[in-house]
């Protein structure tokens, strides 16, 4: 097996006028959750899209298993889960066809593994009816399990415990401690510290833009 | 200086401003002298058409005119394409300053050529294939200028625009193959016969000169446009002070 | 355990769906969807009706005026009603974020631009090229005609389809974009006028419409190779 590794190498990105990232490096392995910390403008959401290769950086590279992600996007991508601001969820299907369609462009999925993601992010009660009548909870929950069926060893997440209630934030905490006991990779983009109790975890502070 | 040196530099916005200050006069006034003569040439010196008497003279602004229109966006199209491939803020920047001076010389084709119209054939616009030809040209350029201008963040509307002039520069070929396809059928009224092979040398080289003379304007436009799109663009960097300082 | 070990380790992973499965999946995504949103379909054939309406009203209540004016009417309506249709292409993905977890997803962007666009030909194309022979017999045509009407918008709505998705993507991130993209689409699309009125004009005249057909065919198909790559390219600038 190569070794997961996920590394950003002198990373400058520009939005506009503003010098958002200035000259970022880290480097992540295996089993490691890098929690990325900062004010609202800092730069959280623009590092995560970058790191996705949604957006390209002016300078600098980011390498996933020691090569440049631009030699293979598709490649990278099929190694890597990312859930921005917004669940991403129409709204004018169930959470179940939602997940079916989500993961299964990317991978062969049956009705019962969507049904065992439903469930353990306790959303199988509601799991028929459209997400539009779903509360902002509930759509992240199915988000979640929509994660888990990606099935990707590289997890890219948008401040993953918005809209959650305790419980939900344990649920997202559990969620990561699997991740990494499997060997993959967490970057979580958050407000608050994250509870990985034991874990790896690495910290990442974004100053100003 | 090797090649990679040349490429840096040519991507470069301070060497390319210098550069474009050092050359626009150059351009500029050859450009004139080109114009001037061929004018004179063509408007004096040639001898009158023997179908149109004086009338086709209008042809030494119209062809030139014209011919640079479609010039001029394949020039902004390889650029946005440079730009597009190899992200190079400086070709897109070329892009941009190409657009509106394409545009013009769009606009002025279309008015000679609707003023020549009027004298051949009575009415001032005629939908023959050259025509209608340039007016949807016209539209592509409007277009593009259209969607730069709707996007605020200068990237996206670069990365944006280069996409749609690489993807009209496709379909500029198609656009004249289908109209003059439609225009064959239905008998419509007498091409201009811009293209004469018989054309004599007293009529054709100023035709030529003028060409010569409108692309060294383009140059020199482009230049001067250039100049001012990096001028914009590169506002908060540290080098523009220098450069614009008497 | 030393099973459970190995299942949850990160190298065993489901298989990848092939592209095939992909495209499936999102033909029967935007289907469902245009289902369960019906107006999105019924507006643009709606508009349709209404603007084949417009040209007697202003031209002549005569119908054989109006057979010779058919073939144009009949195109501009139906040019005018797929830029309407064009709206619903992109704009519901790219607020909800689903759009970019297509970039996301490791198949191939503009393999499922195709599809996309597909499902949307589906949705409005095919249609229009239902409506339009009856929108021809209002405007006089011979009943003859209405199977070359009938191909004749079916083949070039693929190609309208093709181009209007590479405007609808460029104009993503544009507030009120309508007008834009009538300004982009138009003049790429006039080809496709030039052609499909022809063959609709030869077919009422109960004349062999072959030839503008195929040329009408030939933009579909050079749609088909281009128009996917150029919309997958303007999504992933817009998502920048």
């Amino acid at each position: 097996m190569s070794e997961r590794r996920l590394e950003a190498v002198d990373l400058h990105l520009w939005r506009g006028d503003r010098h958002v990232l200035r000259g970022l490096e880290f480097s992540l392995g295996g089993s490691e959750c890098l929690q990325v910390t900062g004010s609202n403008g800092s730069g959280k959401t623009s590092l995560l899209r970058t790191l996705c290769g949604l957006m390209w950086p002016e300078q600098g590279r980011v390498l996933w298993g020691g090569s440049d992600i631009r030699r293979d996007m598709p490649a990278f991508h099929t190694d890597l889960a990312y859930i921005g601001h917004e669940p991403p969820l129409k709204a004018d299907l169930t959470p179940r066809e939602n997940l079916l369609y989500w993961a299964g462009i990317r991978r062969r999925l049956t009705g019962d593994e969507a049904n065992d993601a439903l469930s353990r992010v306790g959303a199988a009660a509601w799991g028929d009816r459209p997400v539009r009548t779903l509360s902002a909870g509930q759509k992240r929950r199915v988000a979640l399990a929509g994660l888990m069926l990606l099935a990707a060893p590289l997890w890219l997440l948008d401040e993953p415990t918005t809209n959650l209630d305790a419980e939900g934030q344990q649920l997202v905490s559990s969620l990561i401690r699997e991740q990494l006991a499997r060997g993959g990779l967490v970057v979580a983009a958050v407000h608050h510290e994250l509870t990985l109790a034991g874990s790896a975890l690495r910290r990442l502070e974004l100053a100003g833009g | 200086m090797t090649f990679k040196q040349w490429f840096h530099r040519l991507g470069s916005p301070p060497h390319v401003y210098a550069f474009a200050e050092r050359l626009t006069p150059w351009f500029a006034w050859s450009a004139a002298l080109l114009i001037a003569y061929g004018a004179f040439a063509g408007l004096v010196l040639a001898p009158p058409d023997y179908q149109q008497g004086e009338d086709y003279r209008i042809i030494y602004v119209h062809a030139p005119t014209a011919w640079m229109s479609l010039m001029v966006y394949s020039t902004m199209a390889v650029a946005a394409a440079i730009g597009l491939i190899w992200r190079m803020k400086i070709a897109h920047a070329a892009a941009a300053s190409c657009a509106p001076i394409g545009a013009s010389f769009t606009l002025v084709a279309l008015v000679t050529g609707s003023l020549w119209g009027q004298r051949m054939w009575g009415t001032y616009w005629e939908w023959d294939p050259r025509l209608t030809s340039e007016l949807i040209l016209f539209f592509l350029y409007l277009g593009y200028m259209g969607l730069r201008s709707a996007m605020d963040d200068m990237q996206r509307a670069d990365r944006a625009s280069a996409v749609l002039a690489v993807v009209g520069i496709v379909n500029v070929p198609i656009i004249h193959y289908s109209v003059t396809w439609w225009n064959s059928l239905h008998q419509a009224p007498s091409v201009m016969q811009l293209a004469r092979p018989t054309m004599p040398a007293s009529m054709l080289v100023p035709l030529l000169i003028m060409l010569l003379g409108f692309t060294l304007l383009f140059a020199a436009l482009l230049l001067v446009r250039l100049r001012a799109e990096i001028l914009t663009r590169e506002r908060s960097a540290s080098w523009i002070r220098e450069a614009v300082s008497p | 355990m030393g099973d459970a070990v190995i299942s949850t380790a990160v190298n065993v992973r489901p298989p990848l769906s092939s592209p095939l499965e992909a495209a499936r999946l999102m033909l029967a995504r935007d289907i469902r969807l245009a289902l369960r949103k019906r107006g999105q379909i019924i507006q643009p054939l709606v508009f349709f009706a209404i603007v084949t309406t417009l040209f007697p009203l202003g031209i002549s209540p005569e119908l054989s005026r109006l057979r010779d004016v058919a073939p144009g009417v009949l195109w501009v309506a139906a040019l005018l009603s797929s830029l309407l249709a064009l709206e619903f292409l992109f704009r519901d993905d790219a607020h909800d974020g689903t759009l970019e977890q297509h970039v996301l997803s490791g198949q191939s962007l503009a393999w499922l631009m195709f599809a996309k666009t597909a499902a949307h030909w589906l949705l409005t194309g095919l249609p229009l090229a239902v409506m339009a022979p009856l929108a021809g017999l209002s405007l006089g045509v011979p009943a003859a005609s209405l199977g070359g009407i009938v191909f004749s918008v079916a083949l070039g709505s693929i190609a309208l389809s093709l181009i209007g998705a590479i405007g609808a993507a460029l104009t993503l991130t544009v507030k009120r974009s309508g007008a834009l993209l009538s300004l982009l689409t138009l003049p790429l699309s006039m080809p496709v006028l030039i052609f499909g009125a022809r063959a609709t004009e030869l077919a009422i005249k109960g004349a062999p419409y072959g030839p503008p057909l195929y040329l009408l065919g030939a933009l579909a198909v050079l749609g088909v190779t281009l128009a996917p790559l150029a919309a997958a390219a303007a999504v992933r600038i817009s998502l920048e």
